[in-house]
């Protein structure tokens, strides 16, 4: 298997440009598909999502259909969503309970919800054939691996590969930062998600989230409009609300970028530091601190609410915005077209008027009416097509290279417009494609 | 005397006291809200609200309040006012492509009065949009709650519940539908 268009796929990344076949050849999305998505850990689903046993959602892992349900003994389980008999999938909705067991709506195969099956009808028709009831070849596959972390339920297709915990690194902060500003340490899923098809190649979303380059110029419509209106609440003697500030943000000017920091760490994972300053001094934030302070002591409070992270991206397929308790998932549906899909939690043990901060920024930037996602998706689109084209071989990825500082294999952007997280993205695709991980 | 064999269609229609036809009122009142959004013209658009109105796009159809829940759409006029500046912004890049809407609205049933001439009207729409060289076809129902004031019916929250509302969106909506 390779690139449709003969391109050697090991000459395709270089430290700091790539050639356009790595996002617009269907070969090479089918390379990434085996090497890639079936090997890493995906993220699934949040413990939340299935509160009692029978419950499931249905979910995609690299592109095969999956359940995720929570079994009786209280562990979570992930399913292929495939009944071994003739191979339907087993549930056409995306979540619900399995109820007495898990049964198949075409020959009646029932399965429990570890997928070890408990009944076949009329199975005398089984005798003297290659099929015995009772083993395995009767049973649902499972994923080859499934762990969690603070809740957050990841799978892997593939039984070998480093654990979570290693596979996340400090990364993990991606979760820490989320459930140490809970006061209990936990936060709970709200059970709404947002799903969003883009034009356009997975890496195009990924190179995005963490290009500080890009806001002022592709956002600046939405952060002026909001930033004038702010002030014309603000003029009237009114406050306006924390939301407005989470858009007009997008207008800081485009030199200011660079005081921010991007951080890559090993398997293409990276960090983009806080821009947003989301420590105000007004009284929902008072009243917020004093819960924490209670739960954690005056100086963890303050470790816990000095981490400064606006996004962490776990290679190749989530997206966590830690301070405002939000993810975006990320399923490869074609080499030209990527959904989406969007969860926030809520901080269990806050007060009402954080979460509903989360909650403002989830409608306002991530949900289908977004003002800000409206003009990086027509820039997806736009990007895909253009590396469709043959205007040109290379993508640049030139700007500040060679001047990454590394050391441990964690490597820190001289500014933050430096584009050291696509260099840190490619160096794990090499990796990957290469089996070297 | 005759006996009635069928109850009487419930119907809050009725002739206002200077002999307009409220129903026909507020139908007119829905075809030139969707005027306003075929024809971009999205000051008139907001002015169609009360000063405290609000918009909104529930994320799922149970939902009884936009307050406090995950929404597609949840805006005052503030936060209209910021769409309609991003809309019309020089540099709101997305808007480059030509693009329009059209539409459609239908079933109109008044469904509440009250004695001060506030309403609730519920009615259905369908809505085709071209994009990039692309259409797209969004339907769904409208719940109007209706404000008398001296300029005549003002908004004072309309609820938007798409078919699609908790389906997968191709692209995303950047206008009111």
């Amino acid at each position: 298997m390779g690139a449709d268009s003969g391109l050697d796929v090991a000459k395709a990344v270089e430290p700091d440009r790539v050639h356009r076949s790595v996002y617009s050849d269907p070969g090479i999305f089918e390379l990434e598909m085996e090497r890639i998505f079936n090997k890493v850990w995906t993220y699934v689903g949040h413990e939340s999502q299935v509160p009692a046993v029978g419950d499931y959602w249905t979910v995609q892992v690299g592109r095969q259909p999956m359940i995720m349900v929570r079994h009786s003994d209280r562990s979570v389980r992930v399913l292929y969503n495939r009944c071994p008999h003739r191979g339907a999938m087993l549930y056409g909705d995306r979540s619900g309970n399995v109820g007495k067991g898990i049964i198949c709506s075409y020959h009646s195969w029932q399965f429990d919800t570890d997928g070890s099956c408990k009944a076949i009808p009329l199975d005398k028709g089984y005798q003297g054939t290659r099929l015995t009831p009772g083993d395995e070849n009767c049973n649902i596959k499972t994923a080859a691996r499934v762990e969690s972390y603070r809740g957050f339920v990841f799978a892997s297709l593939a039984a070998d590969g480093p654990s979570l915990g290693e596979w996340l690194g400090p990364a993990r902060i991606a979760f820490d930062d989320m459930c140490d500003r809970a006061p209990e340490g936990e936060v709970e899923v709200v059970p709404t998600c947002f799903r969003v098809i883009q034009q356009s190649n997975w890496k195009i979303f990924l190179e995005n989230q963490l290009d500080a380059l890009h806001p002022a110029v592709t956002h600046e419509s939405t952060g002026r409009a909001a930033g004038e209106v702010e002030q014309a609440i603000q003029k009237k003697g009114g406050n306006a609300p924390l939301s407005y500030h989470f858009l007009s943000a997008f207008a800081t000017p485009i030199s200011k970028w660079d005081a921010f920091q991007t951080i890559g760490y090993r398997h293409g994972h990276c960090i983009l530091t806080g821009y947003m300053g989301l420590r105000p001094r007004d009284p929902d934030t008072l009243a917020y601190e004093k819960v924490m302070a209670k739960a954690y002591g005056k100086k963890r409070m303050e470790e816990i609410l000095g981490v400064n992270i606006h996004h962490v991206l776990l290679y190749p397929g989530l997206s966590v915005q830690s301070p405002l308790q939000q993810l975006r998932a990320v399923r490869p549906l074609g080499v030209d077209k990527t959904l989406t899909e969007i969860w926030h939690f809520r901080l269990k043990g806050a007060p009402e008027a954080i979460y509903r901060r989360a909650l403002g920024y989830y409608n306002l930037v991530n949900s289908p009416s977004t003002m800000v996602n409206a003009d990086d998706l027509w820039n997806f689109w736009k990007i895909h097509k253009g590396l469709e084209s043959q205007g040109g071989d290379w993508v640049s990825f030139h700007r500040n290279a060679g001047q990454d500082l590394e050391t441990n294999d964690v490597t820190t952007s001289v500014i933050g417009t430096s584009e050291q997280p696509m260099r840190n993205q490619f160096k794990a695709w090499t990796q990957y494609i290469n089996g070297a991980t | 005397m005759a006996k009635k064999t069928k109850p009487a269609l419930k119907s809050v229609a009725r002739k206002s006291v200077n002999g307009h036809d409220t129903l026909r009122e507020v139908e007119q009142l829905l075809y030139r809200q969707a005027e306003c959004l075929d024809g971009k013209r999205w000051q008139d658009f907001i002015e169609l609200f009360t000063a405290d109105g609000t918009y909104w796009m529930p994320a799922s159809p149970g939902q009884t309040t936009g307050d406090g829940v995950p929404s597609i759409f949840w805006e005052d006029r503030n936060l209209m006012t910021v769409r309609l500046k991003r809309l019309t912004h020089p540099r709101a890049w997305s808007q480059k492509t030509a693009w329009g809407t059209n539409h459609v609205i239908g079933n109109v049933i008044l469904s509440k009065e009250d004695a001060n001439g506030d309403l609730v009207v519920r009615s259905r729409f369908h809505m085709m949009e071209f994009r990039n060289d692309t259409t797209r076809h969004f339907a769904g129902s409208y719940v109007h709650h209706l404000k008398r004031t001296k300029a005549g019916h003002r908004i004072k929250l309309q609820r938007v519940d798409m078919v699609n509302a908790e389906g997968p969106y191709e692209y995303v909506l950047q206008a009111w539908v």
